[in-house]
C-alpha cells in the first residue's frame, strides 16, 4: 500500500479503520435483520467497498455536499449521518432519518450536507450539477461529490451532467465506484469503448482510476482533487476499481460469479488491507479487537434500540407531501 | 394599469421576483439570444446575467434535475422546458425526484422549484408540440399545478409559483401567448394558489374550464345569454389543488356541472372534477375535452380537434332540455 502520505498520522488512519468498521458492522447488522425479518425491502450492502466512502468524505467538509445512490449506507456514514438514526430508518420506526418513510434506499441527513441516497440510477449526477450551480449562485466555497456506480455510466443523465458539469466549470466530484458488476450484469459486456474515465475525459473532465480498496490511495486522490476544485478546477471524476463482496442485494446470493471469485476478492478487500498495515506499522492486534468489539458492540446496541423503538403513527404517512394541497388525513389513521 | 400581452406579464412577474429574491434563477435552452419561444424571457439575461438566466444545453433531464439539486441546495430554480411535450423527457427527475424529495427524506428537504411548461395548441406544430397533459401531474402527490388563463395571472400565478416552497408544475397555453389583458404594474401581489377565478356569473349551469379554453367557454356563455340561459363559467386556475369550494358551491346554487378541457377527454383532469360534484352534491355532470388521439397539422384536422364554443353551446342546451 503506498502509505506515503499518511505515514506521520496514524491517529488518522485509525479514525478512517473505525469508520469503516462501522460502515461493515452495520451492514452486516442490516443483512442479519433483513433475514431476520425486521427489515424489508431490498438492502443494498457497501460491504468491500468501504475505504471509497471513507477515503472520500474524511477529505471533506460538514458543510460539503453528497449526493448517493442505492448503496448509500456507507456513503451516509462516512458523511456523518448517524448510524441509529439509520437503522431505525432501515427498520421502518419513528426516529429513523426519514421517521420511516424512506427506508434504506432514502437514507438522508441534511444537517451533515448527505443529500440523499437515491432509488433512481444516475439521477443523482443532474441534481448533483444543480446543486453545484446553486453553490456557486450562492458564491459559496462548497463542493458536491457524486457517487455513481459503474451500471449508472450507460444512463443518458450521467453523460449530460459530464457535459454540463464542464460547460459550467462546476465544483462537482464524480466518483464512480467501479465493483464491474451491474446488478447481476457483467458491466464491461454492457459497456461500449474504454469505459468510464474515457467518457469524462472525451468532455475534458479529467478523470483518474485508482485503487479503490487502498484506503491510502483513495484519501490522496482524494485529498489533492478535492483542494483543486475547492480551488476552481471545475469537475473532475475519479474511478475507484473496487469489488461487490455480496450480492446486488441481501437477497442476491450471486450464484452468476464463477465460483471462487469472491472468495480471492476477499484477500483485496479494504478492511483487512487496513487491519495489516495498522497492525505493521504498531497498532497492537489487542488493540484491533477491542476496537472491533466496541464498534460491534455499538451497532448491536442501535440494532436492540431499532427494535424497541416505536412504530411511527399512521398519521405520519400524510405529512411532509406539499403545503399546497396538502392531503386529508383519513379517519382510520388519526 | 398596462395593457400587455400573456408573455409580456409572465416575463414582468419574473423580473420583478428576481429583483426582489437573487436566489431565484431560470434555465433552460435558448433563453438568453431568443428570450423564450414567446420572448417570456426576452432581455433578462442582460439585466440578472449568464448565472441567472442560464442557457443549457438540450439536456431536457438535466435541466429538470438540475433545478431539483439547486432547489435541494438552497435556490429557486425556474426549469425551463419550452413545450410540456419536451417535459416529458424529464417526467423521472420531476416525479421521481422533485415530487418525492421532501417525503421520503422525512421532511428534510424542500423542493421550491418551478418546471414551465407550456402546453395547449399554438396551431400547425401538430402531435409532439401541441399536447396538454396537464392531468398526467395532478396525479402525483407532492405536485402544484397551475394554468394560467390571462396575461395579469400569469403574472400573479408566477409570482406565487416561484414563492411556493413546493413544487410547481407550472403550465402555460401556447395559444395565449399573444392574448391581451389589463395589468396593475402597482400591484406586486400574488395570486393565489388554489383558487378559481369566477369568470362569469349565472345561474342555470356551471362551466369549470382552464387555461385558453376559458376563453371559448365564456363565448358558449355569452351566446346562450342571448337565448335566456344563464350559465356560470370558472377558471380553476390551479388544477392541484382545485378549488373545490368554489365548485361546489357554484354547482350547489345552478344544479348542473360541465367540465370543459383541450386536453383528450379520456383520463382527463375534468373526469376528476365531474366525480367529486357527482359524489357531493347529486347532480347531474358531463364532460367535454378531446377526442384520443394525437393533435393533427393540417387546419381542418387541427380545428376538427378543438372544442369549438358551438359545441359547449349545445351541449349546456342539451344538460338543461
Amino acid at each position: 500500500m503506498n502509505n506515503e502520505t499518511l505515514v506521520n498520522e496514524p491517529a488518522r488512519v485509525i479514525a478512517m479503520y473505525r469508520k469503516m468498521l462501522v460502515i461493515r458492522a452495520f451492514e452486516e447488522a442490516a443483512g442479519e435483520n433483513f433475514f431476520a425479518g425486521n427489515v424489508r425491502g431490498s438492502v443494498h450492502q457497501y460491504i468491500g467497498e468501504e475505504s471509497i466512502a471513507v477515503g472520500i468524505c474524511e477529505n471533506l467538509r460538514d458543510d460539503d455536499y453528497l449526493m448517493s445512490n442505492h448503496r448509500g449506507h456507507g456513503h451516509s456514514i462516512a458523511k456523518g449521518a448517524h448510524p441509529r438514526a439509520m437503522m431505525l430508518e432501515l427498520f421502518g420506526k419513528e426516529g429513523g432519518t426519514s421517521n420511516g418513510k424512506g427506508g434504506s434506499m432514502h437514507i438522508a441527513d441534511f444537517s451533515v450536507g448527505m443529500l440523499g441516497a437515491n432509488g433512481v440510477i444516475a439521477d443523482g449526477c443532474t441534481m448533483s450539477v444543480g446543486a453545484a450551480q446553486a453553490i456557486k449562485l450562492l458564491k459559496q466555497d462548497r463542493i458536491i461529490v457524486n457517487f455513481i456506480g459503474d451500471g449508472g455510466i450507460n444512463r443518458g443523465p450521467f453523460m449530460e451532467a459530464l457535459n454540463w458539469a464542464k460547460v459550467y466549470e462546476l465544483p462537482v466530484l464524480f466518483v464512480c465506484e467501479n465493483n464491474q458488476i451491474a446488478a447481476t450484469t457483467t458491466t464491461r459486456l454492457v459497456t461500449a469503448g474504454e469505459g468510464i474515465a474515457k467518457r469524462a475525459e472525451s468532455f475534458d473532465v479529467p478523470a483518474v482510476t485508482i485503487d479503490g480498496n487502498d484506503l491510502f490511495e483513495v484519501d490522496g486522490t482524494a485529498a489533492r482533487i478535492i483542494s483543486e476544485i475547492r480551488n476552481g478546477s471545475g469537475p473532475q471524476l475519479i474511478q475507484a476499481m473496487t469489488y461487490r463482496l455480496r450480492g446486488h442485494f441481501a437477497h442476491d446470493d450471486a450464484g452468476y460469479r464463477p465460483a471462487g471469485e469472491a472468495e480471492a476478492a476477499l484477500k483485496n478487500e479494504p478492511v483487512a488491507r487496513t487491519e495489516t498495515w495498522l497492525l505493521e506499522n504498531g497498532l497492537k492486534q489487542d488493540e484491533l479487537d477491542r476496537m472491533r468489539a466496541e464498534v460491534d458492540a455499538e451497532i448491536a446496541g442501535y440494532v436492540e434500540d431499532a427494535k424497541q423503538a416505536p412504530w411511527p403513527h399512521p398519521s405520519l404517512a400524510f405529512t411532509d407531501v406539499q403545503d399546497v394541497g396538502a392531503p386529508n388525513v383519513p379517519e382510520a389513521a388519526r | 394599469m398596462s395593457e400587455m400581452t400573456y408573455a409580456q406579464a409572465a416575463r414582468l412577474g419574473l423580473q420583478e421576483e428576481m429583483r426582489r429574491d437573487p436566489t431565484v434563477w431560470a434555465l433552460g435552452e435558448d433563453l438568453g439570444y431568443e428570450g423564450g419561444m414567446a420572448g417570456q424571457y426576452s432581455d433578462l439575461q442582460a439585466e440578472f446575467g449568464e448565472d441567472r438566466i442560464v442557457d443549457t444545453p438540450i439536456s431536457e433531464s438535466t435541466i429538470m434535475g438540475a433545478a431539483v439539486g439547486a432547489a435541494l441546495a438552497g435556490t429557486r430554480p425556474i426549469a425551463e422546458l419550452r413545450f410540456s411535450d419536451f417535459a416529458m423527457c424529464a417526467v423521472d427527475e420531476l416525479v421521481n425526484q422533485a415530487a418525492k424529495a421532501r417525503y421520503m427524506f422525512g421532511g428534510q428537504a424542500r423542493v421550491p422549484m418551478v418546471a414551465r411548461m407550456p402546453i395547449g395548441i399554438r396551431g400547425g406544430i401538430a402531435a409532439q408540440h401541441s399536447q396538454s397533459p396537464e392531468a398526467w401531474y395532478t396525479h402525483v402527490p407532492g405536485l402544484v399545478v397551475v394554468t394560467p388563463g390571462t396575461p395579469a395571472e400569469n403574472r400573479g400565478l408566477l409570482k406565487a409559483a416561484i414563492r411556493c416552497d413546493d413544487p410547481v408544475v407550472y403550465m402555460e397555453h401556447k395559444g395565449l401567448w399573444g392574448a391581451v389583458g389589463e395589468v396593475d404594474e402597482d400591484d406586486q401581489s400574488e395570486t393565489p394558489l388554489g383558487v378559481a377565478r369566477i369568470v362569469r356569473e349565472g345561474s342555470d349551469l356551471t362551466i369549470v374550464s382552464w387555461a385558453a379554453q376559458v376563453g371559448v367557454a365564456a363565448e358558449a356563455a355569452e351566446s346562450l345569454a342571448g337565448e335566456g340561459v344563464s350559465v356560470e363559467v370558472i377558471d380553476l386556475r390551479t388544477l392541484w389543488p382545485w378549488d373545490r369550494d368554489a365548485v361546489m358551491n357554484s354547482v350547489g346554487k345552478t344544479g348542473r356541472l360541465l367540465v370543459v378541457h383541450e386536453a383528450v377527454r379520456v383520463g382527463g383532469f375534468g373526469g376528476e372534477i365531474a366525480a367529486e360534484v357527482a359524489e357531493e352534491l347529486g347532480v347531474p355532470v358531463a364532460r367535454l375535452g378531446g377526442e384520443r388521439i394525437p393533435i393533427p397539422f393540417s387546419i381542418p384536422l387541427e380545428e376538427a380537434y378543438k372544442i369549438k364554443a358551438d359545441r359547449i353551446a349545445a351541449r349546456v342546451k342539451a344538460m338543461l332540455a
